[in-house]
């Protein structure tokens, strides 16, 4: 049931590599003597969207900073693809909150950056910069600096970022949690639209259930003991389904 | 400014259908503040105006009020000494000598002094061997080593330079360990999920992010490295701004003097300038640069 809901969200979203399939085997996660998350079994599907849902503090951005690499699990492990997660790699873009752009690279220097880490030649990582600019509504901001951005559009420009070099994950933390309500609106229409175009597997955190409903292929509900549920979305990012029973349910979880 | 323009452009065009409030720009406060720009200039003028007047007044009434000008060369004696000076190759001689003298050492110690700030605040283990020994050198006023200096090196010039680039060097290294260390996470995580290495996070990160703090570091490093390249000078040399402006007191001329303390504190001016040009220039990403004028 799982798997086939998955394989739907992925027959539509043809481009670039496979999505990254991730394993969470008995994982605990925690900073210095603090655990934050215990023993959490998790698997994620291939090109998939996943949406982390639970309280503030509840360790959703400790999870996804294991996820990315960042942070190194007290025991237990996370596979990527079948390969246990060490480091950061090209392969798990993230995406934050905020302030993530590196504020002295304009837009086009900072969607660039990816390309130029990887040595893709001047012009060519040029050209797909501006592809990107240009799909997330930003054509003419190009020379333009993050102080001088909306944050509505600094998030744009920071998903361009994720994207540009074709990862085979991206791992998304609150990436609208500092927007006003309408710009929230558009930048999860945004979304939804950018991912039609990707195989990529998307682990999406937030607190908000109504966001989570409407990009999910699954939410899983993180409670004070790792992952308290997993919640399959039938038909998942169909305009104007009723949700409002699972919206209930995920509410009663949390 | 055209990046200014630019900015008050934005808004019309936010796409995002949230455009942000209009920051209260500077320079735009309409006509009061100009008027105030305008009067700005005729008071600084008089400001210098007026301390100059009082200089002429008490040297021309060889004034002993506790205070003794009697000594003192008045403005016209420093215009005629300053006029012979600058006809002269010495005074260019000195001057250039100087200026050789305090750009290389300040250039050694920016070098050195923002590598090893990096190194001590990026590597535990290079914080473990270093920083003991440069605190307890940290300390020593450079200019107490010129006897070290002087015993350390085969020529005087070679002695200048280190004291030069010992003063230089702290400030320029403790301004950039902490640029490094409040450098938000956040950038570093950023560029290393993207796929980027050590090395990338050093040269895409660290560089860019501490140079305001590395910039705050020159400024005072310039300041020290000229009280220190004066100093040295009047201590040991044959050349130089700081010996020229020495030997004159020792021949009791005065008016030499004040036009040799005139040259030092325009070439501080100068550099120190050239520095906060730079500054700007290099941080212009800063918020605050935003609608200020350089
Ligand atoms: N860098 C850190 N050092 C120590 N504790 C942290 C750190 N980051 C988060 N925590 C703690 O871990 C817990 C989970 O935090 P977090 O993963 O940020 O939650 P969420 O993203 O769900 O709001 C919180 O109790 C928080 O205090
Ligand atoms: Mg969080």
């Amino acid at each position: 049931m799982t798997a086939l809901a998955a394989l739907d969200g992925a027959a539509d979203r043809r481009d670039g590599p496979a999505g990254l399939g991730f394993a969470l085997d008995g994982l605990s996660l925690g900073y210095g003597h603090g655990m934050v998350l215990r023993d959490v079994h998790l698997e994620v599907v291939p090109s998939e969207v996943l949406v982390v849902v639970g309280a503030s503090g509840s360790g959703k951005s400790t999870l996804l900073r294991a996820l990315a690499g960042l942070l190194s699990p007290f025991s237990g492990k996370i596979l990527a693809g079948g390969v246990e997660v060490a480091a950061t790699s090209r392969d798990r873009a993230m995406v934050f909150q905020d302030d993530a752009l590196l504020p002295w690279r304009t837009v086009r220097r900072n969607v660039e950056l990816p390309l130029r880490l990887r040595k893709v030649p001047r012009r060519e990582r040029g050209a797909a910069a501006d592809t990107w600019i240009a799909r997330v509504g930003l054509a003419g901001f190009e020379e333009r600096l993050p102080r001088e951005l909306s944050g509505g559009m600094r998030q744009r420009v920071q998903l361009a970022r994720s994207l540009v070099a074709a990862p085979r994950a991206v791992l998304m933390d609150e990436p609208f949690g500092a927007l006003d309500a309408q710009t929230r609106a558009e930048m999860q229409r945004l979304l939804l639209d950018v991912l039609r175009d990707t195989r990529a597997t998307v682990v999406f955190v937030t607190h908000d259930v109504d966001e989570a409903l409407l990009l999910a292929d699954r939410v899983a509900v993180l409670g004070q003991r790792g992952v308290r549920s997993l919640i399959d979305v039938p038909e998942p990012r169909t305009p104007g389904a009723d949700r409002s029973e699972l919206r209930a349910r995920i509410l009663e979880e949390l | 400014m055209g990046a200014e323009a630019e900015v008050r452009r934005a808004p019309l065009a936010v796409p995002t259908g949230a455009p942000r409030p209009a920051r209260p720009a500077t320079g735009d406060g309409g006509t009061p503040r100009k008027v105030w720009v305008g009067w700005s200039w005729v008071v600084r003028a008089a400001s210098l105006l007026a301390a100059a007047g009082l200089w002429q007044l008490l040297t021309v009434t060889d004034a002993r009020i506790w205070l003794r000008f009697d000594r003192l060369p008045t403005l016209g004696e420093i215009g005629a000494e300053a006029g012979r000076q600058l006809t002269t190759p010495l005074y260019y001689l000195d001057l250039l000598q100087s200026l050789v003298r305090i750009l290389t050492g300040f250039g050694l110690a920016a070098v050195a002094g923002i590598t090893v700030g990096i190194a001590v605040a990026r590597s535990r283990r290079t914080g473990y061997v270093l920083l003991p020994l440069l605190e307890a050198v940290r300390p020593i006023p450079a200019i107490a080593l010129v006897p070290v200096a002087i015993l350390l090196f085969p020529a005087d010039e070679q002695g200048i330079v280190f004291i030069t680039f010992a003063a230089a060097f702290f400030p320029i290294m403790v301004s950039t360990r902490h640029a490094v260390r409040a450098l938000p996470t956040l950038w570093e995580d950023a560029v290393r999920t993207l796929g980027g290495g050590r090395r990338h996070v050093l040269r895409n990160v660290v560089l860019p992010g501490i140079l305001p703090g590395v910039f705050g570091g020159l400024s005072v490093g310039m300041g020290v490295a000229w009280i220190c390249v004066i100093s040295a000078e009047m201590i040991s040399g044959e050349f130089g701004v700081g010996y020229r402006t020495w030997s004159s007191y020792t021949v009791v001329d005065y008016p030499a003097v004040i036009v040799g303390m005139a040259t030092i504190g325009a070439l501080g001016w100068l550099t120190s300038a050239s520095i906060e040009l730079l500054g700007r220039r290099a941080t212009r990403w800063l918020p605050r640069a935003e609608g200020s004028r350089a």
